[in-house]
């Protein structure tokens, strides 16, 4: 076998959803072969009258591959279908080669519920590795599915999982009349059950997540000003941030949730202000002639990051929440803006230009070293999983703008694709959500 | 208010330029300008009246002979500075604003696709602001016009190329009562 056959660059792995909101259609473009075997047998569920309206192995068969850690097993290539441990031959699943297998089985429960049970085992130890009884309804099996594909990846990689999360995003497309929409939605982290949370005749941009996950904030041009709103996720009810005269854009919550950092131009040029939430006042934190725009807090709320191109092109520098002077943090390149933190704080995912091409990079901040992440030629608004393994930014894609992710190694790629209209400014949700 | 109305017609009637965008309704209602036959074309009024031999009977910001009938100009990649063919368009608008205290216009500016999308807002108040400096220096007062960022947001075309990225980067002078 060639080296490069080994390397087995091509997964091509492609789950074509339909949900009933838009649905976003993820394809695998790029995995690589250290990626584990694992096998996930369908779940039995011959007691439930009527049958389940999710296949449940299905999706943690889909949320494992797209992490771009594991290789799930074709099911064509099962020899069996065990449901439980007592099934289970280990000897069948070594001779397929596989690492771990998934088996389960779901039960009827009291009041039309349902019990979903699990096992997790390592097929050449055979040894059970981890089990679970999880309670869910008909309406929660996917969600139920998800919180199985974070327990079996956190036991695996020793990371938490970030299949439960969720994602915001903008597209606008033509509406009925022919003039364009704009709105901004939010989809499970694989782009099931998309619901749009504002639709506008102006353009929506910069969604921004509350550390909790229960509302997002966003600028809206409706009435042609740029304003800044906040919006509960669950009732819809959004309040309007008081609005300066110029741009009133780029929120970003602190890690605490009392202050949210923006970007103002009241007082002259684009500058950085937080507005603390209790006291509801606004303090300015940037003071230059140059454009400084693009906050965002470094996970122990102590620093911003911004851009700003008072060095005459956009570069990344960090301050102080507190007020100080502005440390410049990139030197690589003559472009680089839209920076943010990765979970723990040890490194920064920006916009980077390189022979003309916008492209991901991120920067390790002890050594200073740069990679490029992504391979596009116009690919912005990065966004970090809220466990550090993947990217979600923005591509081209012909003449559309289309939602990609990679690991954040660089080695897994893939591309979610939203029937009819551009998405863009993929925001990435928090672990905990209301 | 009524005072103020009356200062601002004044204030048309002593400029040589006509139709102050305020008075449209009313020299419509007089029906002047529907003699000739010769209305302007998006049903706005229809004024005439410069004996000078211009014989365009529109709307002065619809003269094809006026700079003031050029209402985008455009920038170079990453500048904000405004290119010297443009600068009569801006002298002309910025004397139109001079000249007719009631008349406002939106500074609308706009970036191409390249790079983040908040500091694409942040250059395009920079075109916008460039512009209406320009303007101000003209006479324009500061509350007749009114910079607004777009940023990348709305393109006028589609399309990953030069000449795509050249005609969005743009400033849009927009009269609302126009």
């Amino acid at each position: 076998m060639s080296k490069l056959k080994r390397v087995g660059l091509f997964l091509s792995l492609i789950l074509s959803f339909s949900a009933w909101g838009g649905a976003l259609k993820i394809e695998i473009t790029q995995g690589v072969s250290s990626a584990q075997p694992i096998a996930i047998v369908p779940f039995s569920s011959d007691q439930v009258v009527g049958g389940l309206l999710v296949d449940i192995a299905q999706v943690i068969s889909d949320d494992l591959a797209r992490s771009g850690r594991f290789k799930p097993l074709s099911r064509l290539d099962m020899l069996s279908k065990p449901s439980s441990s007592e099934q289970v031959n280990f000897r069948n699943w070594q001779a397929l080669g596989q690492d771990n297998l998934v088996v389960g089985k779901v039960l009827p429960a009291s009041n039309g519920r349902l019990t979903i049970q699990f096992q997790l085992f390592d097929v050449y130890k055979g040894e059970q590795l981890t089990g679970f009884s999880i309670p869910a309804s008909q309406s929660g099996l996917r969600a139920a599915a998800h919180r199985i594909s974070d327990l079996i990846y956190e036991k695996l990689t020793g990371q938490k999982g970030a299949f439960s999360t969720r994602i915001a995003y903008v597209t606008s497309m033509p509406g009925r009349t022919g003039a364009v929409e704009y709105k901004i939605q939010v989809a499970d982290a694989d782009g099931f059950g998309a619901k749009t949370i504002v639709t506008s005749s102006e353009p929506v941009m910069s969604p921004a997540w509350s550390p909790r996950g229960d509302k997002l904030s966003y600028v809206s041009y409706e009435g042609r000003r740029s304003s800044i709103y906040t919006q509960t996720l669950r009732s819809g009810q959004r309040e309007k941030l008081h609005s300066f005269k110029g741009i009133n854009g780029a929120p970003a919550w602190s890690p605490d949730a009392s202050q949210l950092a923006l970007t103002l131009s009241k007082d002259g040029s684009a500058d950085i202000y937080v507005y603390n939430v209790i006291t509801r006042s606004f303090r300015r934190l940037t003071r230059s002639y140059a454009i400084d725009t693009e906050p965002s807090w470094s996970p122990d709320g102590r620093h911003i990051i911004f851009t700003s191109d008072r060095g005459g092109k956009p570069q990344i520098y960090r301050i102080p929440v507190s007020g100080g002077k502005a440390e410049r943090l990139t030197f690589e390149g003559v472009y680089n803006a839209r920076a943010s933190y990765s979970p723990d704080g040890k490194r920064i995912i920006m916009v980077h230009r390189i022979n003309g091409q916008y492209r991901i990079a991120s920067l390790e901040l002890a050594t200073g070293f740069t990679s490029i992440l992504s391979n596009g030629s116009l690919d912005e608004s990065p966004s970090y999983a809220p466990n550090g393994s993947m990217i979600l930014y923005s591509t081209s894609d012909g003449l559309k703008t289309i939602l990609a992710a990679v690991s954040s190694d660089g080695k897994v790629h893939q591309k979610l694709r939203l029937q009819g209209g551009d998405v863009r400014e993929p925001a990435w949700s928090p672990f905990k959500q209301y | 208010m009524k005072t103020y109305q009356k200062l601002l017609a004044g204030l048309c009637l002593s400029s040589a330029l006509a139709g102050c965008s305020m008075l449209d309704g009313d020299e419509q209602a007089g029906g002047n300008g529907a003699i000739d036959g010769t209305n302007g074309t998006n049903g706005g009024a229809s004024t005439s009246g410069l004996s000078d031999g211009n014989n365009f009977t529109g709307h002065p910001l619809d003269n094809p002979a006026s700079a003031l009938s050029t209402k985008v100009i455009y920038f170079a990649f990453d500048s904000h500075a405004v290119e010297p063919q443009y600068e009569a368009v801006l002298a002309a608008h910025g004397a139109y604003l001079a000249a007719n205290a009631g008349v406002a216009v939106i500074v609308e500016g706009h970036a191409d696709e390249r790079g983040s999308r908040e500091y694409n807002v942040a250059l395009s108040e920079k075109r916008a602001k460039t512009v209406q400096n320009l303007l101000s220096l003209q006479g324009a007062s500061g509350n007749q016009t009114e910079a607004v960022a777009l940023g990348e947001e709305k393109p006028v075309v589609l399309g990953h190329n030069e000449e795509s990225w050249r005609l969005n980067r743009r400033v849009e002078l927009i009269y609302p009562a126009h």
